[in-house]
């Protein structure tokens, strides 16, 4: 039982992106203007005639969305692969599905593949819940045959008996998406590829879901590759783990080890140089500014419940009553929060003349998963504004659910950006008109 | 090592010609049907009159070509048959190629989300979509068969062989469809020229008069245009020996319906390994 199944050599994937150039001419004369059309469609023409892709803007760039990548799984293994957004995750699936063709190197598959790239792909909405399971059924690769013996079993899993000959547009999401998890957890690959999907449903549903992943690969020995943000999820199912960066493969091995690696990755873009375009202030200039794991090393990743950590340089000409503010943005760069050394604390910067590190932990927040962002600025107190930034750092969070539950809330939900906690369990009590009375005013 | 995984060893690599590209496309013949059956059972889901529209456009289009052309401009019909008969016999192939051309191109397109999802052999999309032209093609022979009873007209030997203009149809419809279709997905300035095509193909092909009436010199040229071949075969086969078949010109267009259908194959498979990527 330890043949392999997938093996994975050097496979890389470049995409074309094109650019708008910076340097827009500063008075745009027609003639200017039609000068670039000109070029830009004696370049499409000459893309078409050759067959190639056309790309938009005037400046192409080659990105290589996964770069040498080379693995290899055994049957009734199930391999986790984690890695922050854009570091070549999905591309790999996309790779390994067939989806889309390498640029280099190759990839031999000893089975079926199928995977469950989105739940409910190839839903029609129009259609009622037995038709769409027989629908999705044979997009993702089963026989009429199979679907009709299997039918009552993935009603039973998804639990909408009642609802067989609705439209599924009038399916709550909930009921969608167990209908979807539950007719591809009955296909029968022997690869199986997992994205993301678990991301969905009750927290009942995904205990259920993640059972009957860990079914497929024990009881049914098939080979199945999991990859998701919920570092738990991956822990409890996945016995290697695979960890991409940048479209690279930067760490393989046992999957505790993945994880524990994963998380001390820290960004190789950070630099320590003086950010000359942030500009200055009248009397104080902002440098630089970074986020900080626990362990003191620079990081963009922040993970919900902790401190956050800063070290800001801020250089200050020793001017009385100055302050330092900190807003905290989110996805949309709106405020959502502020930090103030004086009007929060009575903190001014020092008063002597030179270049100080500020070393700052803000009480732990429990963020939702996205993007997050700190406007950091300066102040004369309750006077005016000397330097500020926007946008002086970034950071991601990349799962969140304080007590581990597998829902990951994300900011791209529209619910917010903070987890509201409940100090300790709900209470119920049994509710009665007469005994409990409530004084209205 | 188990046989199941012995016999399926599948290489990923750029470039690669799929070995079992025919053997998979049959593989997935449920894929195709069911892709064919979810556009047939939504296609009129939530209007009134349901089915009929396939019967009411051809219809009206047909009143409309023999008022114009037969009443108005007074143009001949094919030897004694009636011109009402004789539009529709043209209307009918020439429908069937502008609904499976328009759907086909835009089929693609409009299965993005199952395209960038999963892996089938992406011939499957158009196929279908051709498919679902075909069956209002089908329902448009109940027009026909009301026509000719109304005017009692009885076509001679020559329908037996109506199948097989069908299938010219269906293969000219195909191939310049897949090869507008992979096209179309890079390059989507196809999708304002089919509108175009269809448009302007109404008047070039011969469907609302006789290919008769085109002088003799300029007939082999007029042929070059497939569905003059395919319209002119169904109305030889439909109105019996009322309608001469100019055979040069039938050859011509059956070869190039063969050619397109060759084109479009190969314009196919070649772009779609991308399809994925670009869509």
């Amino acid at each position: 039982m330890s043949d392999v199944v997938i093996t994975a050599e050097n496979l890389s994937k470049r995409y074309l992106i094109g650019h708008q150039s910076d340097r827009r001419e500063r008075y745009t004369a027609l003639r200017d203007v039609l000068a670039r059309e000109a070029r830009n469609f004696a370049r499409k023409g000459l893309d078409f005639v050759r067959g190639r892709q056309i790309v938009q803007g005037d400046e192409v760039e080659e990105l290589w969305a996964l770069r040498d990548v080379s693995f290899e799984v055994r049957r009734g293994e199930v391999l986790g692969i984690i890695g922050r957004n854009g570091a070549g995750k999905s591309t790999l699936l996309k790779i390994l599905s067939r989806i889309t063709e390498p640029d280099r190197g190759r990839a031999i598959l000893r089975g079926r593949v199928a995977s469950l790239l989105e739940v409910g792909t190839g839903f029609h909405p129009e259609l009622t819940g037995r038709e769409n399971i027989y629908l999705n059924g044979a997009i993702l690769g089963m026989t009429r045959a199979e679907i009709t013996r299997k039918f009552d079993e993935i009603v039973a899993f998804a639990e909408v008996e009642r609802f067989l000959d609705t439209p599924v547009k009038r399916y709550s999401s909930g009921m969608y998406v167990r209908l979807a998890f539950s007719v591809a957890a009955h296909l029968e690959p022997e690869i199986l590829i997992v994205d993301e999907v678990l991301a969905v449903g009750d927290a009942e549903f995904q205990k259920k879901c993640l059972g009957k992943m860990r079914d497929v690969s024990s009881k049914e020995g098939r080979t199945v590759l999991f990859v998701s943000h919920n570092l738990a999820a991956v822990k409890g199912l996945a016995k290697t783990g695979i960890v991409l960066e940048g479209g690279c493969l930067a760490l393989s091995g046992a999957v505790g080890r993945a994880i524990e690696g994963y998380t001390k990755l820290t960004s190789r873009c950070m630099s320590d140089a003086k950010h000359e375009e942030w500009g200055r202030g009248t009397h104080t200039r902002i440098h630089n500014a970074r986020l900080l794991t626990n362990d003191g090393k620079s990081t963009t990743q922040y993970v919900p419940g902790e401190p956050i950590r800063l070290e800001i340089v801020v250089e200050t000409d020793g001017t009385r009553g100055l302050s330092l503010e900190l807003f905290l943005t989110d996805a949309t760069k709106t405020r959502i929060g502020l930090a103030s050394t004086y009007q929060f604390h009575g903190q001014t910067l020092p008063e002597k003349k030179g270049t100080y590190m500020v070393r700052i932990a803000l009480e732990a927040l429990w963020l939702a998963t996205g993007s997050y962002g700190f406007n950091i600025a300066t102040s004369v107190v309750n006077h005016e504004w000397d330097h500020s930034v926007e946008s002086a750092l970034e950071f991601d969070v990349q799962y969140s659910n304080a007590l581990g539950y597998s829902w990951d809330f994300k900011q791209s939900y529209g619910y917010g950006a903070l987890s509201l906690l409940l100090q300790s369990s709900a209470e119920f009590q049994p509710y009665d008109e007469k005994e409990i009375a409530w004084d209205h005013l | 090592m188990e046989p199941s995984a012995s016999t399926y060893e599948l290489v990923i690599e750029p470039g690669r010609a799929e070995r079992h590209y025919w053997r998979d496309l049959w593989r997935y013949r449920e894929l195709f049907q069911v892709l064919a059956w979810r556009d047939i059972s939504v296609r009129y889901k939530q209007t009134v009159i349901g089915a009929a529209w396939a019967l009411i456009r051809p219809f009206l289009t047909m009143v409309v070509f023999t008022v114009v052309f037969g009443q108005l401009a007074k143009l001949p019909s094919d030897g004694t048959a009636p011109y009402a008969l004789m539009v529709f016999a043209g209307l009918l192939p020439w429908s069937f190629f502008a609904t499976a051309l328009g759907d086909a191109s835009n089929s693609l397109v409009g299965n993005a989300n199952l395209i960038s999802k999963v892996y089938f052999p992406r011939l499957i999309v158009p196929i279908a979509a051709v498919m679902v032209a075909f069956v209002d093609f089908l329902i448009g022979f109940a027009i026909l068969v009301g026509l000719m009873l109304w005017y009692q007209f009885l076509p001679g030997w020559q329908i037996l062989l109506l199948p097989a203009f069908a299938a010219i149809a269906f293969a000219v419809s195909l191939g310049v469809g897949l090869w507008i279709t992979a096209l179309n997905v890079n390059y989507r300035d196809f999708r304002y020229v089919i509108p175009f095509i269809v448009q302007l193909g109404l008047y070039v092909s011969p469907v609302g008069f006789s290919s008769a009436i085109v002088p003799d010199q300029w007939r082999l040229l007029y042929s070059l245009n497939p569905m003059v071949g395919v319209i002119d075969g169904f109305r030889w086969s439909l109105l019996g020996g009322e309608s001469r078949l100019y055979w040069p010109g039938f050859y011509l267009s059956l070869a190039v319906a063969g050619f397109f259908l060759w084109l479009g194959i190969r314009q196919f498979r070649k772009m779609e390994k991308g399809f994925a990527d670009l869509i």
